[in-house]
């Protein structure tokens, strides 16, 4: 793997980081801007669209028709939950790896995965309901905002899952000895900073009225 | 083990002179040759873009001129913009990034060999992908800048803008994956005691560029993203009908687009603060603050966005906030001028070819960097915003700035790319040319700025005193065609001559001048270890003056990086995956499965295989 490119440089690295550590920190980093922007964009949108459906406000559409307010709160607190849990799930999984205990790693990351799993499903019900509720990408300021920016969220969720599940079946292959939990220690940095930015999303899009 | 055929066959080749042939370029992992796809690639991109220029001098070179038609100007003035500073200015500086940064840093590679070859073909096949709108009559005609309204289906409803912004969006993945792995590079493959503070300046330069880079292009990336979902799935970001804002557009599109002039220009810094102190005899002048100055120009440069949006009416807070900053910025840019100055002072200065370039590069951006400074002031700005005077001062900067020092890199660096000296009389040739063409070209536009033409039209009318001033802009572009035609015969010349150049043509300071030229495959047959600033004139002092011409070395048992075709393909699948956006009417969304698909493909393949 690239692992061993990192080394066929013969002295260590200046850092003391190995260079895909240090690469994923550095992508996180320019992520950072991408979501601040995204997110940036929802808030000049937020109050802004002609017509409903409205996250936080009931609406009567010109022909009479009654929309609730459309945000599921409940529901997507739960997967909320779901994915900081995720977070703590993974870092148990990484402890297993680097200390060679196979049943805490393979534990550990399951039960990232299958939460990144449910978290992925929330979404697409809650944007499948959106849409039988009236609410698409085209139909108003908040639509468009929205999808695109938990959307493009729920896409980052979506590679998270297919890498760490691909870490899992290396790790279910015996590939994934302690010497190379840094191949998950990757993906798990990753995927706090995919929870972290749903930190950020969840209060600006659900909870601020 | 899998592998160990394939390092056997490659450490033979190490030991028998490296592959050859169009499969060992195809699938090259070695960051020199992936410099030079990246110099060849961009300098036949420069061309065009160079062309189109003078297609639109010739339209402009008398008053009520039919050689364009307007159509043809608007493709031809964006698609110049968009294609000077993407394909050319850009790849032309990661030419410089992709040879040098290694070879000053002592290292044997980049952090990421296969990461960089895939940059350089999402660059080849995105710049292929933007100019293939020419092909289908409907290049890009919205400007450079692609602002919103503009861009609207309502307003552009051809293929032009979309050839624009996923073209964009191809190449912001180039960058961005050259941006973490040179960053990556500049921090972790630094040879034994090159710390930070040695680091030759061209390297920090480029270090601060890489975190621009990284900083600014998710946010064009993010307007591109909603700007295609305005296009191609009806939202209304910036579509005031629906309640969007068109000034969201310029905000997202400016924050990256300023930070974007600094990453046009500070390699080219960088790239000055080499020649100098090596042809003045005489270490750079203010190394640290050097170093400061270009920092505190990057931070500031996320700070002064809407000094492009005076006209926009911002009210008088914001008018005064981006005023001041943008005033501020004149500060580090004067400290650097002056230490320019400084390095050159009381040297004795030897005036080669690339000297030349360099002090070009002085004197004309000073003057770009003070007309810079005068629509930093917003009552001036709005005298001068979309006239003449802007296109003279940017192409001051960065024709007169990054051309000049990247032409001037060229011709230091040459010898240690190909082995070969450029020639000097043609070389000096290019340069005075190349002056007195641009002074020609664009000094008059100022004055026609203030006289009142607008830019990004395809006429003027007779009788407005325009004529004088727009006649002789023409003749120097013509000018400026010679000046390259020149240093293209140089090139051709010196391909017919042995490549005997020798290791250390210039006396040079840096480690790239202590091994033989063109360097080795692994670069170093031992890593350096690094003492000082100037480790080479160190050497050269401790044993009185000369080195002896190092000797190649064999290299066996140097493990180098394997090529690889799987970022060909990966860059192929970024490419097929915007391509398949683009036909969405079309083939629907099996096109766009298909291509993701190739992509996972490949990146999986990637990550799986030995290096």
């Amino acid at each position: 793997m690239s692992h061993d490119t990192a080394h066929a440089l013969e002295h260590d690295t200046s850092t003391g980081l190995d260079n895909r550590k240090l690469a994923i920190w550095t992508f996180i980093g320019s992520e950072c801007l991408f979501f601040a922007s995204l997110i940036s964009t929802y808030l000049v949108y937020r109050g802004k669209s002609l017509v409903g459906p409205f996250p936080h406000e009931a609406w009567t559409s010109p022909a009479g028709r009654h929309f609730d307010p459309i945000l599921e709160i409940k529901l997507v607190t739960v997967g909320t939950a779901l994915l900081l849990f995720s977070s703590l799930f993974v870092v148990i999984g990484l402890n297993g790896a680097q200390r060679g205990n196979r049943g805490q790693l393979l534990a550990g990351l399951g039960a990232t995965i299958v939460c990144g799993i449910f978290f992925v499903g929330m979404q697409v019900y809650e944007f499948t309901h959106f849409v039988h509720e009236g609410l698409k990408l085209q139909t108003n300021l908040f639509g468009a905002s929205f999808f695109t920016l938990t959307g493009f969220h729920g896409t980052h969720v979506t590679i998270g899952v297919i890498w760490l599940s691909t870490v899992f079946i290396l790790a279910l292959r015996g590939k994934l000895p302690p010497k190379k939990a840094l191949n998950l220690e990757m993906a798990a940095l990753y995927w706090h900073f995919v929870d972290v930015v749903w930190i950020v999303i969840f209060p600006v899009v659900y909870l601020m009225k | 083990m899998a592998t160990t055929a394939v390092d056997h066959a490659h450490s033979h080749a190490a030991a028998h002179g490296p592959p050859s042939g169009l499969w060992s370029w195809i699938t090259t992992v070695d960051h020199k040759r992936i410099g030079i796809l990246y110099g060849a690639t961009a300098f036949v991109f420069f061309l065009m873009g160079g062309i189109e220029a003078l297609l639109l001098r010739i339209q402009l070179g008398r008053p009520d001129n039919t050689f364009l038609s307007p159509e043809l100007y608007n493709q031809l003035f964006t698609m110049h913009g968009t294609t000077m500073i993407f394909l050319a200015v850009m790849p032309l500086s990661a030419m410089f990034f992709n040879f040098f940064i290694p070879l000053l840093i002592g290292a044997r590679d980049v952090a990421f060999p296969r990461l960089n070859a895939f940059s350089y073909w999402v660059f080849l096949l995105g710049g292929l992908f933007l100019n293939a709108g020419f092909l289908f009559g409907a290049a890009p005609n919205q400007g450079w800048f692609g602002y919103a309204n503009l861009t609207s289906n309502q307003y552009s409803p051809g293929l032009n803008v979309d050839f624009w912004m996923l073209g964009l969006q191809i190449l912001g993945i180039a960058s961005l994956a050259a941006g973490v792995n040179f960053f990556v590079t500049v921090l972790n493959m630094r040879a034994p005691g090159m710390k930070l503070m040695r680091m030759p300046m061209f390297v920090w330069m480029s270090f601060i560029t890489q975190v621009l880079i990284l900083l600014a292009f998710p946010v064009i990336t993010v307007a591109l993203i909603l700007l295609m979902f305005n296009r191609f799935f009806g939202t209304h970001f910036f579509v005031p009908t629906g309640g969007g804002d068109p000034l969201l557009w310029q905000h997202l599109f400016w924050i990256f687009g300023h930070p974007e002039v600094y990453i046009l220009i500070l390699p080219s810094f960088g790239i000055v603060s080499e020649i100098l102190p090596v042809f003045s005899r005489k270490p750079l002048f203010g190394y640290a603050a050097m170093v400061f100055s270009g920092s505190f120009i990057a931070f500031l440069g996320f700070g002064v966005w809407s000094h492009h949006m005076f006209a926009t009416g911002m009210g008088p807070i914001a008018d005064t906030v981006f005023s001041l900053s943008t005033m501020l910025i004149a500060i580090p840019t004067g400290v650097k001028i002056f230490n320019w100055i400084g390095t050159i002072w009381g040297g004795s200065v030897q005036l080669r070819t690339p000297m030349y370039f360099a002090l070009g590069f002085i004197a004309m951006f000073i003057m770009g960097g003070l007309s810079g400074v005068m629509h930093a002031s917003p009552p001036a700005d709005l005298q001068q915003t979309d006239t003449y005077f802007v296109v003279a001062h940017f192409h001051y900067v960065l024709f007169g700035g990054s051309i000049f020092a990247l032409t001037g890199g060229a011709y230091y660096w040459w010898p240690k790319m190909f082995g070969r000296m450029l020639d000097e009389t043609l070389g000096k040739v290019h340069f005075w040319l190349m002056l007195i063409g641009f002074n020609l070209t664009f000094f008059p536009m100022h004055i026609v700025g203030l006289l009142g033409m607008p830019r990004r039209v395809y006429t003027y009318p007779a009788g407005l005193g325009f004529e004088a001033y727009n006649q002789v802009e023409t003749a120097g572009a013509f000018l400026l065609l010679l000046a390259f035609s020149v240093f293209i015969v140089n090139v051709l010349k010196t391909w017919r001559k042995p490549a005997d150049a020798p290791a250390d043509p210039w006396n040079g300071a840096t480690l790239e001048w202590s091994i033989p030229s063109p360097p080795q495959e692994f670069n170093f047959g031992e890593v350096p270890t690094v003492h000082s600033r100037d480790p080479l004139w160190e050497e050269k002092r401790e044993r009185g003056g000369q080195l002896p011409e190092p000797a190649r070395v064999s290299g066996a048992g140097i493990h180098m990086p394997n090529p690889s075709f799987w970022p060909v393909l990966a860059a192929c699948g970024v490419t097929a995956v915007f391509i398949s956006l683009m036909m969405l009417p079309k083939l629907g969304p099996i096109g766009v499965v298909a291509a993701v698909l190739l992509l996972f493909v490949s990146v999986f393949n990637w990550a799986f295989e030995p290096a």
